[in-house]
């Protein structure tokens, strides 16, 4: 550890609006700790060394997906990324790709959230709900489970090819969110989500490239979820053209 | 986009198309590209191999091979224009030429097979 050099350079990209006119990069020297996450880097500049610089985060354990950035080209959580692996640097800190930046790191996630709610993503429940708990075996828990992890993190519309060239792609999280209540055994809402899942800019966008379950921090695979609606989909659609309205579904 | 587009269909086209071409492809490849050529196993002869292709169920299979996998093209091939060529706005034309070469392609096959 004798030649480990003790410091390590960030380069962050910095937009201050009204003051710079396009994003500009500013380099920084932090200690290089091991235990040191890129985010524990930005709160060393932040506290120790420009007060000025702007990013989000919250909980520091990959849970609250707020610190999401590019580091090094590619789409993670600040605070799940360390600093050591990235030595001797520079290490470059830019914000998330496909999102109109705000300030500095801090990304505008206003289309996400537009998004978010028109696949309705929870629980709907024909009839009345049960006394007591809402019972399910672990095999049923299992078949949404992983979709269920997602932290509406954005890594996987930083990632994602299709929504860097139509905005108006429903995007990964919201379609894994989506498949999260259709294969929940108490939701009874597939139909309520299949004109937005199964349109145009829902699956049908998708061209299958994978980068957003390559991103996804949670392993929660946005892109095996939105081929199996594919399937779910066309099946569908294949059923309205040849069978009677009767016997659809 | 309405429930009556035909995205799901050629879609169905299209991944059925991939599955048959990964699975019978890479075999006739092996047997008729290297194993017979090279002798690594006994080559049929030609009457042998006309009885087999004149076969009504040959014929089909052989067909839906064809057909599917100029599909799988087709598909792939008209996204690879919008995407990678961000030809988009020209999204009818290449639909035309795309699946119509996969139209035209499955017909030429249909034709060939039915006339051996």
């Amino acid at each position: 550890m004798k030649n480990t050099p003790k410091t390590i350079t960030m380069q962050v990209t910095r937009f201050r609006p009204g003051e710079d006119e396009a994003p500009v990069v500013q380099s920084y020297e932090v200690p290089l700790r091991k235990e040191w996450a890129v985010l524990d880097g930005l709160n060393h500049i932040k506290d120790h060394l420009d007060g000025t610089l702007s990013y989000r985060w919250s909980c520091r354990m990959g849970i609250c997906g707020s610190c999401g950035m590019t580091v090094n080209g590619k789409p993670q959580l600040s605070c799940a990324t360390f600093l050591t692996d990235y030595a001797p640097g520079p290490v470059r800190v830019e914000p998330l790709r496909n999102f109109p930046v705000i300030r500095d790191l801090v990304v505008d996630i206003s289309d996400f959230m537009e998004k978010l709610p028109k696949v309705k993503p929870w629980l709907i429940h024909d009839g009345e709900p049960p006394e007591g708990e809402f019972l399910q075996t672990p095999r049923e828990m299992d078949e949404y489970k992983k979709y269920s992890m997602c932290i509406n993190c954005m890594l996987c519309y930083s990632a994602c090819p299709v929504y860097a060239l139509e905005p108006e792609f429903l995007g990964p999280a919201a379609i894994a969110l989506g498949q999260r209540y259709n294969l929940d055994s108490r939701d009874d809402g597939a139909e309520d989500r299949r004109d937005v899942l199964a349109s145009a800019a829902g699956v049908w966008a998708c061209t299958f490239v994978g980068e957003c379950s390559t991103a996804c921090p949670k392993g929660v695979d946005p892109a095996g979820a939105i081929q199996r609606y594919k399937l779910t989909a066309a099946v569908s659609a294949l059923k309205d053209y040849l069978l009677p309205r009767g016997a659809r579904r | 986009m309405s429930r009556r587009s035909p995205e799901p269909l050629v879609w169905l086209l299209f991944s059925g198309g991939g599955m048959v071409a990964a699975l019978l492809v890479p075999v006739l490849l092996v047997l008729f590209g290297l194993a017979f050529p090279l002798g690594w196993l006994p080559a049929p002869d030609h009457e042998h191999l006309l009885a087999l292709v004149r076969h009504p169920v040959t014929k089909l299979v052989l067909f839906g091979l064809c057909a599917m996998a100029l599909f799988h093209w087709a598909h792939r091939f008209r996204y690879t224009l919008y995407d990678g060529l961000k030809l988009k706005q020209a999204s009818t034309l290449i639909i035309v030429v795309c699946y119509g070469t996969a139209v035209v392609g499955s017909v030429v096959a249909g034709v060939v097979l039915l006339r051996a």
